[in-house]
């Protein structure tokens, strides 16, 4: 009964736990309530993803409301995947979250921090279950309205400025999706991808859909942080609380370019975007992000700002998979999306923990930390050499089908692009490594102790899993793999 | 003459949604570019409606006399869209107190050169 029920407990969890936070108004509680939540979410992703690998997609019609009038929930491979690795994501960071918070956001705040938090999942959750594209806009909302307060609850006062910064954006980019979401009605009349889909491709060449691409891809585009569109997400990173840094970093925009692989070829079709100038746009924007925003995070004196503009490169080449239009590189895409959502979630953990010590997330101010923190330090360097793409962990596993994606298809540029890149990421790791490890402590790093329990074994969970999924590839190959051929088939 | 007047409520919808952008790029003050963001959106909201209208059509209930209606669904889903753009401008305008308060301005140019080492 609860089973049959599961794609929309995914969204109605959360999104009940999180006044259920408000009205108990104790933080310690509402960090249970929002643990509680994401587990169950844990719990239903994993159900769904096997029911999907066993039995193919499923549909659920909110009210029982048949599909093209209602609102449905279409659970297959891709976003059940997606599901899966947003709320491990949440589960972990709130690991990490509770000490962490209690630090940096003001005692009576706290409820409403995970009040935030708990909306902000059943928005990604809620972009990635449904397939009316007008409740994706909702969601987006939802979701982006939470991130602006989570963002700004950071202890600095340029973290109201970059949630503020973000928020402009944000809706402009949320904007244009809906803009987008009302020519496709104006020219099919319906708001069901699938049907949305069909009648798309009955139209033919029409000028009004595409427009209703440009404005969509550009709205999705300045939500995931693709190049030129990058900019609010460096400060919004740097300066948000830690625990909501590593929360973003592996959820928020891996969610948005499932929504672009979405509509690219769900709702557009692969005929449709082919045919245009896209591909060629999306290789140029991953190109660029690969390079200069690689280049970007070498020149950072701030860890959190470093790796936010590592993250703006690794979704360079989430969307230079993309760009192939290959079952290959889409495949690609989505095994480094949860490589990178699991190395991106480590070292934001790790910087969280050394943050909660010496209270600073400056290279320099990290000075000999290794010596105080040995066993964050150790998960901060995997999670680095996972970033670089070193073999035996996620990220060399997302690399090379990438590199591999890109030479089938014969375009040696952008995999020489990528590889360069990771050369760079070198360079920016060794700027932590070389700090944290062969450096003299400074005054504040010498009365630092370890990190608590609950942040290490957040860390090395997460670095756990990095080495884990680059032994044992078959999880998320395997997925990705049905879920690149279902999206590009149907 | 016809193409102008024919679809005068696209032009305004394209007239205000320039508005909307340019004071969001080009205005300074924070609460001006939260009025720009609100502009904006209220265009987008003019274009749904504007899709929804049938000529002559009338509300759809069922009336003796009538047989052609106006697309409710448009109508329905700005308001939720309107929901959301409240909601986006409060959340806004709380920031800019706060920022107001953290920074004694809300110009733009002045926050930034008071926080000069973390912005580039």
């Amino acid at each position: 009964m609860i089973a049959s029920h599961l794609p929309a407990l995914q969204v109605v969890v959360p999104l009940v736990a999180a006044p259920v936070c408000v009205l108990l108004r104790w933080s310690r509680v509402a960090w249970m309530v929002a643990m509680a939540a994401s587990l169950f979410a844990v719990g239903g992703a994993w159900c769904l993803l096997a029911g999907v690998l066993s039995a193919g997609p499923t549909s659920y019609f909110l009210g029982s409301w048949a599909a093209p009038w209602g609102i449905e929930y279409r659970v297959d491979e891709t976003n059940a995947w997606v599901m899966l690795v947003v709320s491990v994501i949440s589960a972990v960071s709130l690991l990490f979250a509770r000490r962490s918070v209690e630090r940096e956001v003001e005692t009576d705040r706290i409820h409403l921090f995970y009040t935030a938090w708990l909306l902000c999942l059943a928005g990604l959750l809620g972009m990635a279950v449904t397939a009316d594209a007008f409740n994706v806009f909702v969601f987006l909302e939802i979701s982006s309205l939470s991130t602006y307060v989570l963002v700004s609850l950071g202890t600095r006062r340029e973290a109201l400025v970059a949630a503020l910064r973000y928020l402009v954006l944000g809706t402009v980019g949320a904007t244009f999706f809906l803009i987008g979401v009302g020519l496709l009605y104006q020219v099919t009349g319906t708001l069901n991808m699938g049907d949305l889909a069909t009648r798309i491709a009955q139209l033919g060449p029409h000028r009004t859909v595409t427009a209703a691409f440009g404005f969509l891809a550009v709205g999705i585009a300045v939500k995931s942080a693709v190049y030129p569109l990058h900019t609010w997400l460096p400060n919004a990173y740097a300066f948000a609380p830690s625990a909501v840094s590593a929360f973003l970093a592996g959820t928020a925009t891996k969610v948005s370019l499932y929504l672009l692989l979405r509509f690219l070829f769900t709702v557009f079709g692969h005929e449709f975007v082919a045919g245009g100038p896209v591909p060629v746009l999306l290789a140029l924007t991953g190109v660029a992000a690969v390079v200069a925003a690689s280049v970007a995070a070498v020149r950072q004196d701030d860890a959190k700002r470093l790796l936010g503009f590592s993250s703006v490169a690794q979704i360079g080449y989430l969307v230079l998979g993309v760009s192939l239009l290959t079952t290959e590189g889409v495949a690609a895409s989505l095994i480094h999306l949860f490589g990178h959502a699991l190395m991106k979630t480590a070292l934001f953990v790790c910087l969280g923990a050394i943050v909660y010590r010496i209270g600073s997330a400056r290279i320099d101010d990290m000075a000999g930390i290794a010596k105080r923190m040995p066993w964050t330090c150790a998960a901060l360097v995997v999670g680095g050499l996972s970033l670089i793409g070193v073999p035996l962990t996620a990220g060399f596993v997302g690399k090379w089908y990438l590199v591999a994606a890109a030479l089938e298809a014969g375009w040696w540029p952008v995999a020489a692009a990528m590889l360069l890149a990771s050369l760079i990421a070198v360079a920016y790791v060794w700027k932590l490594v070389e700090s944290a490890y062969f450096r003299a402590p400074s005054a504040r790093v010498a009365a630092a102790r370890g990190a608590p329990f609950s942040m290490v074994a957040a860390a090395w969970g997460l670095s756990g899993a990095n080495i884990w999924f680059g032994i044992d590839t078959s999880l998320p190959i395997g997925v990705a793999n049905r879920a690149a051929a279902a999206l590009l088939g149907g | 003459m016809d193409a102008f007047l024919g679809y005068y409520n696209y032009w305004i919808v394209i007239a205000l949604m320039m508005t909307g952008l340019y004071t969001v790029a080009a205005s300074g003050n924070l609460v001006k570019k939260i009025i720009g963001l609100n502009i904006f959106q209220t265009s987008v909201f003019l274009f749904f409606i504007s899709v929804g209208k049938v000529s002559g059509g009338t509300a759809p209930i069922l009336a003796e006399g009538w047989t052609r209606y106006s697309n409710p669904l448009p109508h329905v889903l700005i308001l939720t869209a309107i929901v959301v753009g409240v909601a986006t401008t409060a959340v806004g305008l709380a920031l800019i107190v706060r920022v107001n308060r953290a920074y004694a301005t809300i110009e733009d140019d002045e926050i930034r050169r008071s926080d000069l080492p973390d912005s580039s």
